[in-house]
């Protein structure tokens, strides 16, 4: 499985630890999420909306010049699991280039671990957050690409 | 009833049919330290409960403690006796539900546990957003409660939780069915997505002659239950649901209409009410089954035998 070498370590850590500790580590990556840049705080309508989470969650992510991604988050306290799917992908992804992100596999999530102590359903939501997220990134290097050809 | 644990005597429950299934957050934390008393905790997010709860209150999760592992069922009567007993419930003790998001998954175990005939079951009015913001106290600890002997009893589909078959031998029936999804949901008007990951049914839209009432709809935005008066308006009023009915309701999975089976048949007193838990999932990816798109509950399908 091809993942960039950060989300790597953190999926290590996670199938590392013995099950009842990985939920302990889960809410700690929910208090990592990095604060929304002020340009974005408090402006949901620039960020996307991920509806298979059931409580409000948003994500926006941007490709730079030089080809990396930064990602924001805005999902509320009341929803930590989710949070901690955040903190993952943040602590994972933030900084890689375009192209790595790219290619993370939708269902990496498995190797993390965390079926039998958050159950199948409830692990989707980082697949549907993965998939934006991916999908985000892609549209952006298209359009850069079809700037630059013309 | 003869409960161990007073009832709360706030007026506002008393109006409902069932005073005895509902207690307000004073009263909670007024009765927090009775011996008799086992409050849980029942929320979509698994985490919730790990961030602060209600002094004293136990996990109880519908996921990974009220079902079967394996099949899509509920656990047995072994499962349940072990999960109450490391809870530390016992068969008398008297068990407060509450949980986030209006309680859905709160009243989900509540019905559950009705199955299993835990006979002293009920609900926090508000859930754990009322508690919250009223400024309540939460811990992080994890009380050690010790182990119990609960015994083994046989779970009771036959009463309160109808299967597909039944369903459709409802429908056959003209009985009364209540799709308490968005009417997006109800009217199939919600297509998947492309390229999204989707959990949900193959086919979009409602089974035949449900009536659309979202569960929320007997709620207030503060998560309590709507007075009994304003509940009877919309369940006997505009949907003339009267008490003889044979009534079966539905959503999605099966939690949002453990929200309406509370109301129906313990706010408001409806004898016969089922819920339908394979809900959407199962009925949207049948084979052969009747499905109705559009905004209306359908033809009645006796008309159509008729005709």
């Amino acid at each position: 499985m091809a993942l960039p070498g950060r989300l790597q370590e953190v999926v290590d850590e996670f199938a590392g630890l013995p099950p009842e500790l990985r939920l302990e580590a889960l809410l700690d990556y929910s208090r990592r999420v990095p604060p929304l840049p002020a340009r974005l705080a408090g402006h949901r309508e620039a960020m996307e909306q991920v509806p298979e989470c059931q409580t409000p969650f948003f994500l926006a992510a941007e490709v730079g010049d030089d080809d990396t991604v930064t990602i924001h988050f805005d999902a509320p306290p009341e929803a930590p699991t989710t949070r901690g799917f955040a903190g993952i992908l943040s602590e994972g992804l933030n900084g890689e280039p375009a192209a790595e992100v790219l290619a993370v596999p939708n269902g990496f999530s498995s190797a993390l671990g965390l079926d039998r102590v958050i159950s199948p359903l409830r692990l989707r939501g980082i697949s549907a957050i993965l998939a934006r997220l991916k999908r985000q990134v892609g549209v952006q290097l298209e359009a850069r690409s079809a700037t630059r050809s013309q | 009833m003869n409960p161990a644990v007073e009832l709360d005597p706030s007026e506002k429950l008393r109006a409902y049919a069932h005073p005895e299934r509902l207690v307000t957050t004073s009263w909670l934390a007024d009765h927090l330290d009775d011996p008799n008393l086992v409050v849980a905790e029942s929320d979509e997010d698994v985490l919730l409960y790990d961030t602060g709860h209600i002094p004293g209150a136990v996990k109880i999760d519908w996921h990974l403690d009220l079902n079967d592992p394996v099949e899509r069922d509920y656990v047995d009567a072994e499962g349940f006796a072990r999960l109450m007993s490391s809870k530390g419930i016992s068969q008398a003790s008297t068990i407060v539900f509450y949980g986030d998001n209006f309680n859905w998954w709160a009243a989900y175990a509540l019905w559950v546990c009705t199955l299993f005939g835990h006979e002293d079951v009920r609900l926090l009015d508000g859930g754990r957003q009322k508690w919250v913001e009223e400024g309540r106290p939460l811990t992080t600890e994890v009380p050690d409660r010790p182990t119990t002997d609960y015994p083994l009893v046989q779970r009771d589909d036959t009463r309160i939780r109808a299967f597909r078959e039944q369903v459709l031998d409802h429908v056959g029936a003209g009985g009364r069915l209540v799709d308490v999804r968005s009417p997006g949901e109800y009217s199939g008007e919600l297509l998947a997505m492309p390229d999204y990951p989707q959990e949900g049914a193959l086919r979009g839209g409602h089974i035949p002659g449900a009536a659309n009432v979202p569960w929320k709809r007997a709620a207030n935005d503060d998560g309590t239950f709507k007075p009994a008066e304003a509940l009877r308006a919309i369940y006997e009023g505009e949907l003339g649901l009267t008490h003889g009915d044979d009534i079966i309701a539905y959503c999605r999975i099966g939690e949002r209409s453990s929200h309406t089976w509370f109301v129906l048949s313990q706010l408001l007193g409806f004898p016969r009410v089922r819920n339908y838990d394979g809900s959407w999932v199962e009925w949207g990816n049948s084979v052969r089954v009747p499905i109705e798109r559009s905004r209306e509950p359908g033809p009645d399908p006796r008309l159509k035998a008729v005709g």
